[in-house]
């Protein structure tokens, strides 16, 4: 089990700049995810970490040792792979035992490994096939069971469940976060899926544009993003963001409507408000911050998305538990949450509170 | 499975940032110029460099002299009379009435060669693709043409076209093609048509094979989709398939020209360039210039024009195509 | 192109297209093998017969053993052999290089393999006979594999890349995540992937230096040296009147080109698809 540290890491493809001074330390037996939008450099940075993309600037530690220029082989970390890659010409069993054949290790340990590892994942029964005779869950343990197989000082993962269907991708998901708390192992794993990233992470962080937008527990970046784009990115259904102008303790929206945030600093600088449709509540008339129409609704069961249209506002997403009356062209009276909003500046950045705890 | 969208997705990650150049530099940006990033430069030329010096040598060294000799007076029949002598090869193409009837012949030769050959290659790669009893059995035989050694095939239909031995003039007779079968290969005006005949029977299959592999790429619900809204059979080709394989053909009939240009196995084998010169293209004159009078100074004089000559027709295929792709 | 609708006409029309197809590609071969067959005394009599009266093996006996066929056989087999082995290493190197890596000077290097394709090559004839003579190469079946194998390099470095593309990228990363180093992982995991491309890759090089005809006729003039089709139109130009032994030596002739063509055909086409797709 490693700690894996990252100092100033970057990553250039001749005059392109893919990654910028990625500062990140990763302790022993931790969960960190890597999310962020396609083309956000999360994958190439993981490959880094692997030793399949060389690193064009900054330092990488494991355990304290630097190992930029290590091979793959040298820095003994497993990865599983979004495709999985299996060796479609070797079986089960020998694409298991793969990596310690490389590593001339006796017969008999490989297979006493391979046993092992074969039975925690349920794949027993299925030692002799060859990947093209298994299913696409089947062929994602197997991937899984070649890395825990070597027993590796952390394990990466890229993308792992992408290919599965939805009811899979759950049950995967569970059994991601059940080895990993069986192993105890460093992981490091990428997505663009935010579900996935919110239930398997120790600490989320969120790229964009070669940059790192903000580390933190799945909680932090769900009650604090540090911007607009964590924001927006992190939590499902998405933010609701509007223009809105500050001063003294006060903000105001376009259509005029006050709102008095006291706690939120530097107010004056303020260029957007953003409340999640999870914490605008449905009220009666006199308590209302706005009044709208209703536009569309969506029954899922367990919650109800209204869709509110909002006169030189915009259209607002309200989320309400169970299954709302509400109908398309009622009129609603609208309450913000006070203590959840998120007051954004030009910058896109996140207005701090004034010390919340002291409040 | 899943391969392409994960290739694709990092390929978008790379470009996404293209905008922004490099702005500053990270701290340890130097130092990791070593070892593996070193091992990334250097490794695909170890797989390459065989590759590389075996063409180096034998190909583009070969054509620099080549060039160099049709400015020489090389003729190892008389070897004291060597040395520079400018453009006098040259001159000496210019006035050279046999080198003017082999480029004509070379427009003969080319042209009804690669137009029966793309189209009787056409034709059987759209019976290929529909679905009929014996399918595999039909498909490998008639793309065995392709299989038989060029001088084979030209042997085989020198004899063919022998009236000794071959049926072709009897039966061209019978059919009232010739007044009497005799061997059309000694016939300066028909000799031509010798070769090319075996040309479009050794080439067929090559049109064939790729035009095949261009038609199963086509998806077919374009077909399902053309026949709800109605369209006959024959639209659906000229609107439909021809489309699609229109930048395979234009690819395709362009390299296939150049090939056919360059080819003199054929000619040299069938009729050797007679007779009275009447067959020579200006591929097999060089190979003769070469081979027979052993005049290597001329023959690379010859050669250089061909090249210039095919250089040209590339230059202007690939403009017309930038023109039509444009509009 | 929908089985219901065709009119009978149609179907006609198809087949009798085939038959045509057929009869065209076949009726050389088939008259090769017609005369190899029959008696020499009968050649004329049975002339454009399509069926000979008698049939005989003696062409091919008196071939085989009275001639230096089986000479011009074995060298031919050597220098196919030798080219097809020595190219499709170096193809299969060149081939994934490319297929691999990014490297300054890509597009430069593919550049000139395409152009080697396009010049003619008798234009390299000359200083080839220069260079080889030079080194005291003429007459020797190893000058000959070296320029088959240059020639050849450029279309066969293609057709591996082709493969190559073919394999993903994510296999031999997994191996070398695995522990293997660059070369073990294209040991152990890509090279039994790409056997069926380096069959067809093998069977291709070896059809064409098989028929190659002009270079060795220029470089080998030594009977003892000489290739197939130089020693079969050397044999032609001296025998000329005995038609059924030229022929009998066509058919065997034949027989290797055939045999490797049956074993590559099934991956032309898919070679080609994938070609087509990605250009």
């Amino acid at each position: 089990m490693a700690r894996i540290e990252l100092k100033g890491v970057a990553k250039r493809y001749g005059s392109v700049e893919v990654l910028r001074d990625i500062d990140l330390a990763i302790g022993d037996g931790e969960f960190i995810v890597l999310v962020g939008p396609s083309g956000c450099g999360k994958s190439t940075l993981l490959r880094m970490i692997a030793g399949l993309e060389p690193i064009t600037g900054g330092d990488f530690f494991i355990d304290g040792t630097r190992m930029n220029d290590a091979r793959p082989r040298e820095r003994d970390i497993a990865m599983v792979f979004q495709s999985y890659a299996l060796y479609p010409h070797m079986d089960v069993a020998r694409n298991m035992g793969f990596s310690m054949e490389i590593r001339r290790r006796p017969q008999s340990e490989r297979a006493n490994r391979v046993k092992q590892a074969a039975e925690t994942l349920g794949l027993s029964a299925l030692t002799e096939r060859l990947p093209r005779a298994l299913s696409g869950g089947q062929r994602q343990r197997v991937a899984m069971g070649r890395a825990i197989v070597r027993d590796p000082r952390a394990f990466l993962f890229d993308e792992p469940l992408s290919n599965l269907d939805a009811a899979l991708r759950v049950e995967m998901r569970l059994e991601i976060a059940r080895l990993h708390k069986r192993l105890g192992a460093t992981m490091i794993y990428v997505t663009h899926d935010q579900v996935e990233a919110l239930t398997l992470a120790d600490r989320i962080v969120v790229l964009d544009g070669g940059d790192i937008q903000q580390i933190g527990t799945p909680l932090e970046l769900y009650e604090r993003p540090a911007n607009k784009f964590v924001a927006c990115f992190i939590g499902s259904p998405t933010m609701n963001v509007v223009p809105a102008t500050g001063q003294g303790g006060t903000l105001t929206l376009k259509n005029g409507t006050q709102v008095a945030l006291p706690h939120t600093a530097d107010l004056d600088r303020a260029a957007e408000l953003g409340v999640r449709p999870e914490h605008i509540d449905l009220v009666d008339a006199e308590d209302a911050d706005l009044t709208g129409t209703v536009d569309l609704v969506e029954h899922l069961g367990s919650d109800t998305n209204i869709y509110v249209n909002i006169d030189n506002v915009g259209m607002l997403m309200v989320r309400r538990r169970g299954n709302a009356p509400n109908r398309s062209g009622d009129r609603v009276f609208l309450r913000l949450q006070r203590e959840n909003t998120h007051v954004f500046a030009f910058d896109d950045s996140a207005l701090g509170h004034v010390s919340v705890k002291a409040a | 499975m899943g391969r392409t969208p994960d290739r694709r997705i990092r390929e978008v990650e790379s470009q996404a940032v293209t905008t922004r150049t490099a702005q500053h530099t990270a701290p340890g940006a130097v130092r990791a110029r070593r070892s593996l990033y070193l091992q990334y430069l250097v490794e695909p030329f170890i797989y390459l460099s065989p590759a590389i010096v075996l063409i180096g040598a034998v190909m583009l060294i070969p054509l620099i002299i080549g060039i160099s000799y049709s400015f020489q007076a090389i003729d190892l029949l008389r070897p004291f009379n060597t040395g520079w002598i400018g453009f006098e090869n040259y001159l000496a193409l210019w006035s050279d009435r046999k080198f003017w009837i082999a480029l004509q012949n070379t427009f003969t030769w080319t042209f009804w060669s690669i137009t029966f050959q793309f189209l009787l290659g056409l034709g059987l790669a759209l019976l290929l693709n529909t679905q009929f009893h014996g399918k595999k059995l039909f498909q490998a035989l008639v793309f065995l043409p392709w299989a038989v050694p060029t001088f084979l095939s030209a042997l085989t239909w020198a004899w063919l076209f022998n009236p000794v031995i071959g049926p072709l003039p009897h039966w061209l007779a019978a059919l009232g093609v010739l007044s009497e079968p005799y061997n059309i290969l000694g016939d300066p005006a028909l000799a031509m048509w010798g070769p090319i005949v075996a040309n479009i029977w050794f080439g067929v299959p090559f049109f064939a094979i790729t035009l095949l592999a261009a038609l199963q790429s086509i998806p077919s619900e374009l077909y399902e989709a053309a026949e709800i809204d109605g369209a006959t059979s024959w639209q659906c080709f000229t609107k439909i398939t021809l489309p699609f394989l229109a930048p395979m053909i234009a690819i395709t009939v362009m390299l296939r020209t150049i090939w056919i240009a360059n080819f003199a196995d054929l000619i040299f084998v069938m009729t050797g360039g007679g007779p009275a010169n009447s067959t020579h293209i200006v591929s097999s004159y060089i190979f003769t210039t070469a081979f027979r009078k052993l005049d290597f100074g001329y023959a690379s004089a010859v050669a250089v024009a061909l090249l210039l000559l095919l250089l040209f027709y590339a230059v202007v295929l690939l403009w017309l195509r930038k023109k039509l792709v444009r509009v | 192109m929908s089985q219901i609708r065709t009119h009978p006409l149609a179907t006609i029309g198809k087949y009798t297209a085939l038959a045509l197809y057929l009869a065209f590609a076949l009726l050389p071969l088939y008259w090769l093998l017609k005369i190899a067959v029959t008696p020499d005394r009968l050649i004329f009599t049975d002339g454009v017969e399509l069926w000979p009266s008698e049939l005989t093996t003696d062409n091919f006996r008196s071939v085989l053993f009275k001639t230096d066929f089986l000479a011009y056989f074995g060298n031919s087999l050597f220098v196919s052999l030798g080219t097809a082995a020595a190219t499709t290493l170096i193809a299969a190197g060149a081939g994934y290089a490319f297929s691999r890596f990014n490297f300054a000077g890509k597009r430069i290097i593919i550049a000139v393999m395409l152009v080697t394709q396009m010049f003619p090559l008798l234009m390299i004839i000359a200083p080839i006979y220069r260079i080889v003579a030079n080194f005291g190469m003429l007459n020797s079946l190893t000058s000959l594999i070296v320029v088959y194998t240059a020639f050849n390099i450029p279309f066969a470095t293609f057709l591996m890349q082709s493969f190559f593309d073919g394999i993903p990228k994510d296999l031999e990363e997994a191996a070398m995540m695995d522990g293997c180093t660059r070369f073990q992982a294209l040991r152990k995991v890509i090279f039994p992937l790409t056997l069926p491309g380096l069959g067809a890759t093998l069977g291709f090089v070896f059809t064409a230096a098989w028929s190659e005809l002009l270079f060795a006729l220029m470089l080998i003039s030594k009977n003892d040296a000489m290739t197939f089709p130089v020693g079969l139109l050397t044999f032609v130009s001296k025998f000329s009147v005995d038609w059924g032994q030229m022929m009998a030596a066509g058919v065997l002739a034949l027989i290797p080109s055939c045999l490797f063509f049956i074993f590559i055909q099934r991956y032309l086409v898919q070679g080609l698809t994938s070609g087509a797709v990605k250009g």
